[in-house]
């Protein structure tokens, strides 16, 4: 995971959003385990309490689950997996989009730039 | 949960000058708070009020609820701004020296971090580099089993990659029933490893919140509002 966290959002949804990434590409897959709240603060050079406030959310969300003695784990629910991913996804294409109509672009023009780009990669 | 470090109107002045006017706060343990303030606003003072190495001029400041003396040195934990360890000492007299003043030191704790930064024990203080004078005093510091870690500007003046040993040493020793204050005006370094801030200016308290707090009504990070606060 990356050190760098951006100035202007809470340093816990930095966190909240680098592990849904993680989750969502498979980089934690289902049912791997987490480090310890004090090895992850460590590794990422955040607050303990911090790190703590990330994980709770996720629980909540459903993307991780705490084993009472052996530590916390990723969901092994991979339709929440999934869903976890299209709302990333979603939101990428959102800001894209946002961008996009920033520039001038319309919707039928930037369909047709993706195309291009699609054959481009073929 | 009962506060660790609580002050109620402290105030103290050296002559005609006042370097604290009125400081209420309150520290609860787990909380790791950043101490944050210009030169000269009243960071030390305030740390050597609660050692017990100052003694206020008015109000009060009690630790785990007892005014500072013998019975609150044996759980604050200090690191000074300047060391008071002789340059003659070598780092196992420096660690019997802990030994024999802190009930709570926790020798193989040091001694295992020594060892992972292959500090040799027979090493004297004059004999080590500035930042790693600030290591090994850090390392003596932290293995100590206290309530309150008090340490002065302990990044000042050091390497990144001794500061980045310091912030993961105080990472990893983290204890949810301790609290540490970390003085400092290199904001930027510290803030990732803060719950908390204090903002003191001409021994005002000008702002105490979350760290998150403030990036999520300020949209700003804490070294950018800092700056704000304090521009000159």
């Amino acid at each position: 995971m990356n050190r760098n966290f951006r100035s202007d959002l809470p340093i816990y949804t930095q966190l909240v959003g680098q592990m849904e990434q993680d989750i969502a590409s498979g980089a934690m897959p289902p049912g791997a385990r987490l480090p310890s709240v004090r090895d992850l603060a460590a590794e990422l050079g955040v607050n303990p309490n911090t790190v703590q406030r990330a994980l709770q959310e996720l629980e909540r969300a459903g993307l991780i689950y705490t084993q009472r003695t052996s530590g916390r784990f990723v969901t092994e629910d991979t339709a929440a997996i999934a869903r976890c991913k299209q709302a990333l996804g979603e939101s990428q294409i959102k800001e894209f989009l946002a961008a996009m109509t920033l520039l001038g672009y319309r919707r039928q023009d930037i369909i047709a730039l993706l195309r291009e780009e699609k054959e481009e990669e073929s | 949960m009962s506060a660790i470090l609580e002050c109620r109107e402290l105030s103290k002045s050296f002559g005609g000058v006042k370097a604290l006017d009125g400081v209420n706060l309150s520290i609860e343990p787990g909380r790791v708070v950043g101490l944050l303030g210009p030169n000269g606003s009243g960071k030390t003072t305030l740390i050597k009020l609660a050692n017990g190495l100052l003694t206020p001029t008015g109000g009060e400041l009690l630790i785990a609820g007892q005014k500072p003396g013998a019975d609150t040195k044996a759980i604050v934990s200090y690191l000074p701004d300047r060391t008071y360890l002789p340059e003659w000492m070598s780092v196992r007299q420096m660690l019997d020296f802990f030994d024999d003043f802190y009930a709570d030191f926790q020798r193989e704790k040091a001694t295992e971090m020594l060892g992972r930064l292959s500090i040799d024990e027979r090493m004297r203080l004059g004999q080590m580099s500035k930042g790693t004078k600030e290591k090994v005093q850090l390392i003596l510091v932290m293995s100590r089993n206290a309530g309150l870690y008090l340490l002065d500007e302990p990044i000042g003046g050091v390497d990144p990659a001794t500061r980045d040993f310091i912030l993961d040493t105080i990472i990893r020793n983290y204890n949810p029933s301790a609290a540490v204050i970390i003085s400092t005006h290199l904001i930027a370094d510290v803030e990732a490893v803060l719950d908390e801030v204090i903002f003191i200016n001409s021994g005002h308290i000008v702002l105490q919140s979350a760290v998150d707090e403030i990036r999520e009504q300020q949209g700003k990070s804490v070294d950018a509002y800092f700056r704000e606060v304090f521009k000159c």
